[in-house]
């Protein structure tokens, strides 16, 4: 995995006293998910982690069990919405008060969940999105996806009515009334640009902080350029729907 | 060349379809990956009639010299056939997936009672 520059505040005190768990959602990734819980631990010990295996053929459910991170299998593959959704639950069944998403295939770094987690602690924001492009980072990927990315970003710009640099990015960390959202209602396939719909709609402060990414050092990467396009129609048309659908209504809490 | 009211009524049988297909995504009874298939035809179906010459090109094409509108018979038969296709094999994953949930809820059902 290449070492990047980062640019972390500590997270302080603040962060002592909350539960926290980081979801990391895992298909096929035995030789990065390890690195990555290793990581999260690096970065603050005292985070839960729950590892959504999608469904692996790969040893990825052992080698997190190895290092005691939750893990939950799924019995098929649920793409990445129904994965992640599958942690958003976890930790609102578990009473976390903060989540935070680590994909597992290495590319969100956690030395940088400082950045991500400053927002909520501070309640300024329910969800936090780390954003490639909110500065020049210089982040590579094809073409394809980058113009789909862009077209995304402003559509979605225009919808909520202010500045979305990066649509599509996994790397966010919530607050509990982020996570009852998704917990209850979390979209399918490529879920990040039709969840800020989501939050737009059920008036969720979001904000996005800039981060690096890494390249994907291992495993391919699961969108190719005719998917993209297959994606980027499938996405649009959710969001102009989502516009006049119904809010679901977040999970309740038992008391 | 097709009579008029023949496009004016497929034109208005392609937007009602359109409509029925987005009010029940928006009522999440249908989700949008198996929905875009349905827009699809619903889209070529009102292009073909609205585009009244382009139908006759068409017919000419495949030899429909007669009644130029048994074009759309045939592009909306055809759709059909695909989206019947597409949910066969949508079945067919369901049904694998049905399976596998059924044999892991029964051994883990086991594993709970052995535990007494």
């Amino acid at each position: 995995m290449a070492e990047v520059v980062t640019e972390t505040r500590p997270a302080g005190n603040a962060l002592a006293a909350v539960r926290r768990i980081a979801i990391v959602p895992a298909f096929n990734e035995e030789e990065c998910v390890s690195q990555v819980i290793e990581e999260i631990r690096a970065f603050d010990p005292d985070f839960d982690i729950v590892v959504i295996d999608d469904g692996s053929t790969d040893a990825t459910s052992a080698a997190a069990a190895r290092l005691g991170a939750h893990v939950v299998r799924l019995p098929f593959n649920l793409g990445i919405g129904g994965a992640v959704q599958t942690g958003f639950r976890y930790a609102f069944e578990n009473g976390f008060a903060i989540a935070v998403r680590v994909d597992g295939d290495g590319q969100h770094d956690p030395a940088q969940l400082g950045l991500l987690l400053a927002p909520v602690l501070a309640d300024e924001a329910d969800i936090v999105v780390g954003s490639r492009f909110a500065t020049d980072g210089g982040y590579r990927s094809s073409r394809s996806r980058r113009m789909g990315i862009t077209i995304l970003a402003r559509t979605l710009s225009a919808i909520v009515g202010r500045r979305v640099t990066d649509p599509t990015s996994g790397f966010q960390a919530l607050n509990r009334r982020a996570i009852a959202l998704f917990a209850a209602d979390y979209p399918h396939d490529y879920p990040e640009v039709e969840a800020a719909l989501m939050v737009h709609k059920h008036q969720l402060r979001m904000t996005e902080v800039p981060v690096q990414m890494r390249e994907r050092s291992a495993g391919r990467s699961s969108i190719g350029a005719l998917a993209s396009v297959y994606y980027m129609v499938k996405v649009l048309l959710a969001l102009f729907v989502g516009l006049f659908r119904k809010n679901v209504t977040p999970l309740e809490e038992v008391k | 060349m097709t009579p008029l009211v023949v496009s004016v009524v497929a034109a208005i049988a392609s937007v009602i379809l359109i409509v029925v297909v987005l009010e029940l995504i928006r009522s999440r009874r249908l989700r949008e990956r198996y929905a875009l298939l349905w827009l699809l035809t619903g889209v070529v179906l009102l292009a073909l009639s609205l585009w009244r010459s382009g139908l006759n090109t068409i017919a000419g094409w495949v030899g429909i010299e007669t009644y130029p509108p048994a074009v759309l018979f045939a592009v909306g038969a055809l759709f059909v056939l695909l989206v019947l296709l597409h949910y066969s094999t949508v079945i067919s994953k369901l049904h694998d997936q049905n399976t596998m949930l059924a044999q892991r809820l029964a051994l883990l059902e086991q594993r709970l009672r052995e535990r007494g």
